[in-house]
């Protein structure tokens, strides 16, 4: 497969040589494109190729890291001692070592041959397709801000001292477009994506008319008033919350004392219709490989199940300190950066419950089809959240005038507990990481407008 | 120390990549080369760990043709790679050969940099670290846990382009942040610090403890907090980072490819009133030493000041080449991008709000009741409706004109347009801060600033009922 597993094999021997007393290297090689379009015609089309290593390297109970994107045997050499170097920097800590081999089985259904086989040409008119979509959608749609379509297709090669290998090839691709509708005097924005292994799995006119959709709902949007009240978060609004859980559950935040989470292994942390897992072997899941970033194998994790937390999410320097096995969830934003805990893919369990009949049981409340400002209004630490907020009134169990510019504030923790029920129908979500999620309705939450 | 601007790929060959690139057609042509070179290391739990070096270089290529851009980027800046990307930029092209014009080279300045941080042996780095870790300790036992961290990264970069433009530009940055977590029974509050520049390690030879101190400063301040107000009330906005708040409802609206989309609140407002008087604002790329700073942008044009809002009216737009070519103007220097592997698009660079004449004891003493927004976790506009949010961390509550007491946990939303012209008082206690602003999956430094302002009417989002 194209030298990757060599490159590695031989940083891994140049770091040794340069005085590490173990050594992995991570090499990726990725080629891919993206379109963007606007007005009907193609504003931008890249073609992209890269390809890096970084080298982990331990000196007794120090480690280091460099990345270089020079694949060369000198550039290799080169990277090797940098690491080395910058272990010697480093402080000694107990439970830095690295992971151990095992054998991860094959992972069938990460690449999809369309990706190579669809033209530019051809993915081109899929992005135009979206765009044009949300256009004919209705006459208040008033332009479509930019329709994007990009995928790529990864190679990944893992190599270590301690005799970890392993190599696999993955496929993605996305489609999303901000659509604009007018109406009332002001301009309202609506997001609509999919997500596929590649652009035959797409379906751009779902896309387009999702982001048609969601901005036409918002006309003539006013302040809800402040109360306490039932909410239910669309699929993308439960993803991002998802998303908070799953960081709070990562054991790195855990072992530092900078989780919510901290100290409730086994405790009640949700209520029963609130069900998560943590699943890196979905081939439909973004996130999915056959081992994570240190080459353990990635498995399906049950985090929380029967309102009880299960377990933390760990790698292998977690698992050495916590005393617990590695969970297969060492990330890594590619070669740039050391593994550190993250969650591969979010499954949030699924009810039996349709969209329709979580706003009848929410009765009066809020339907929250936008979050903003999650980066700055949640604290990681105490689970404490403020964020900006839009969507649609709950009026006598059905969806009533739109919604915007209030806050929803709690706990996260807290509002696990008031998870009233989960809907039926779950789809994947690129916020949070990677989220497979139905709508959620919340018993109560603080809603501060006007 | 002055330093020249690098030159990664010299002119002979940058001709021939542009030629390539122009060889099925197209109206405009550039080539970007850069090396990066970086360092971070972090101190948690008061042990030095994640250190990381990395090196990176490649270049993107892009031609211009109707109204599309062709990309392509690739690692390497061996000929064959920026050959590689010239052809591949020029693969989907159909038309007839362009021949690019002469390079001239424009005489550029980079940034001066006084201490190399690279040439500074990384042991100092740690013993920095653990300096700020004591330091924000020294604060007292209820602060529980401190990481420090330490970031120097230098992006030498080439710009090439069909218009005979060659510039080149040698940039280093260098930034320390601060997290504190305190404690107090079952009340965990966190306080955060950064210190950042466009400059070497000169940066960091004054004492930098001052920034833990206030790290943990802030995360003690909370322990006392209580729940913040909620509903429509005036709110004095801080000095430095509180300039994020103009930022993000006003700064975004005013990039020019917002503008040409519709997709800006401030489309067709040029010239209007958008402001109270007493209200003046730039982006000015060129303030010596600042975060947000560059010599050139990354389409090789000069970088600028830009008076963005004279006296309450609109008066400009950031452009970057492509936007200024569509409205017949000259770019302002706002082409920004990540890295070679990015397209540039109109960034801000350094954006602040002009010092005013009113003192922020005066902003707060005529307030009955408001909220006093100290300091911001982040925020985010949606530049086509204008709504947006941020995220309070440090906050207060203001009554009968005193600042009473610290408040948890709240959120400030509203509209930009309306926001804008409530700001009712500008502070003349000036200062700049540093940020990393993301903008179409780029993310770029930005330097936000101002005195104290004060929004006569703004919603709070607390917790309180």
């Amino acid at each position: 497969m194209s030298g990757l597993a060599e490159t590695a094999g031989s940083a891994v021997e140049a770091a040794l040589e340069a005085g590490a007393g173990a050594a992995e290297a991570y090499a990726v090689r990725d080629s891919g494109r993206e379109v963007r379009v606007h007005g009907g015609e193609v504003e931008s089309l890249t073609a992209a190729t890269e390809a890096g290593v970084g080298v982990r390297a331990w000196i007794g109970h120090r480690v280091g890291y460099a990345y270089c994107t020079d694949l060369s045997a000198a550039g290799v050499t080169a990277i090797a001692g940098r690491a080395v170097e910058a272990a010697r920097v480093a402080d000694p800590d107990d439970f830095a070592a690295p992971p151990e081999p095992a054998v991860a089985a094959g992972l069938v259904g990460l690449s999809d041959p369309s990706v190579a086989a669809w033209s530019t040409a051809e993915v081109a008119d899929l992005a135009l397709a979206v765009e044009r979509t949300a256009l004919d959608a209705d006459a208040r749609i008033a332009g479509v801000e930019q329709a994007v379509y990009a995928d790529s297709a990864e190679q990944v090669a893992i190599a270590s001292s301690t005799g970890v290998a392993g190599e696999y090839e993955s496929s993605s691709c996305y489609a999303y477009l901000q659509a604009l509708a007018a109406g009332d005097g002001a301009r309202e924005t609506g997001l609509g994506f999919g997500l596929a292994r590649g652009p035959a799995g797409l379906d751009p006119t779902a896309i387009g008319v999702e982001g048609a959709a969601r901005a036409l709902a918002m006309i003539g949007a006013g302040k809800p008033e402040s109360r306490a009240c039932p909410v239910v978060l669309d699929p993308t609004v439960a993803a991002s919350f998802a998303g908070l859980i799953g960081g709070a559950i990562a054991a790195s935040a855990v072992q530092r004392g900078r989780s919510p989470f901290a100290g409730r292994l086994d405790q009640e942390v949700a209520s029963e219709a609130f069900v998560l897992h943590d699943d890196g072997l979905d081939p439909e899941g973004p996130g999915s490989a056959p081992f994570d970033g240190e080459g353990v194998p990635r498995r399906r994790t049950a985090l929380i199940e029967g309102g009880r937390l299960r377990t933390y999410l760990y790698d292998t320097y977690t698992a050495h300190r916590g005393g617990e096995r590695s969970t297969g969830n060492a990330s890594r934003h590619g070669y740039r950066s050391l593994p550190s805990v993250s969650t591969s893919n979010l499954v949030v369990g699924g009810g039996e419950a349709s969209l329709g009949e979580l706003l009848v049981a929410a009765g009066e409340g809020i339907y929250v089809t936008d979050v903003a400002g999650l980066h700055s209004g949640v604290n990681p630490v105490t689970g404490v959240f403020s964020v900006g907020a839009s969507g649609r009134a709950i009026r006598g169990g059905e969806l009533a005038e739109p919604v915007r510019e209030f806050t929803i504030a709690g706990e996260l923790v807290a509002m696990l507990g008031a998870v009233r029920a989960a809907g039926a129908d779950s789809r994947w979500v690129p916020f949070g990481g990677s989220v497979c999620t139905p709508p959620l309705l919340i018993g109560e939450m603080s809603v501060s407008g006007s | 120390m002055k330093s020249e601007a690098p030159t990664l790929i010299d002119p002979a060959l940058a001709e021939h990549v542009l030629t390539r690139a122009l060889a099925h057609g197209g109206r405009f042509a550039e080539v970007f080369a850069e090396r990066r070179r970086g360092l971070t290391m972090s101190i948690d739990e008061s042990r030095i760990e994640a250190v990381q070096s990395g090196a990176e270089e490649g270049a993107g290529v892009r031609v211009v043709e109707g109204g599309t851009t062709y990309f392509a980027h690739v690692d390497g800046l061996d000929p064959a790679d920026l050959e590689r990307a010239a052809d591949e930029a020029a693969a989907a092209l159909r038309g007839e050969r362009r021949e690019p014009q002469a390079l001239r080279a424009v005489a550029t300045e980079p940034l001066t940099i006084a201490v190399r941080p690279e040439a500074v042996e990384a042991g100092r780095k740690a013993a920095l670290l653990r300096e700020l870790d004591q330091r924000a300790r020294g604060k007292g036992g209820e602060v529980v846990q401190f990481t420090g961290s330490y970031a120097e990264a230098r992006r030498e970069v080439t710009v090439a382009n069909s218009d005979g433009r060659f510039a080149g530009d040698d940039r280093t940055r260098t930034r320390i942040g601060a997290q504190v977590v305190a404690r107090r029974g079952d009340v965990v509050e966190t306080g955060a610090e950064t210190l950042g520049a466009h400059r070497g390690f000169e940066l960091l030879e004054d004492d930098p403890g001052p920034i833990a101190e206030q790290a943990a400063g802030k995360a003690l301040t909370l322990l006392d907090a209580g729940p913040a107000p909620s509903g429509s009330m005036p709110v004095v906005v801080g000095g430095g980072f509180g300039g994020v708040l103009f930022h993000e409802m006003t700064g975004h609206g005013l990039e020019a490819d917002h503008i040409q989309k519709g997709a800006s609140v401030y489309a067709g407002k040029l010239g209007e009133r958008v402001a109270q008087p007493l209200l003046s604002a730039y982006d000015d790329g060129r303030l010596p030493g600042e975060w947000g700073s560059d010599a050139i942008d990354d389409e090789g044009s000069p970088t600028q000041k830009t008076l963005v809002i004279e006296e309450g009216r609109l008066t400009a737009y950031l452009y970057d080449y492509l936007t200024a070519e569509r409205d017949g103007v000259a770019s302002t220097g706002n082409g920004r991008r990540e890295s070679f592997r990015h397209l540039p698009i109109p960034r801000m660079t350094n954006t602040y709000i002009a010092p005013g004449e009113a003192t922020p004891e005066q902003m707060i003493a005529e307030l009955e009741k408001g909220f006093y927004a100290v300091s911001f976790a982040g925020g985010q506009v949606d530049p086509a409706t204008g709504d947006f949010v941020f995220g309070v961390s440090e906050g207060y509550l203001i009554e009968s004109g005193k600042v009473t007491r610290p408040c948890r946990g709240a959120t400030l939303i509203g509209n930009c347009l309306e926001a804008l012209q409530a700001i009712d008082a500008v502070g003349d206690d000036f200062f700049m801060k540093t940020g990393i602003c993301g903008k179409g999956g780029q993310r770029v430094p930005v330097g936000t600033g101002q005195g104290h302002v004060r929004v006569g009417a703004m919603t709070v989002g607390g917790t309180e009922r």
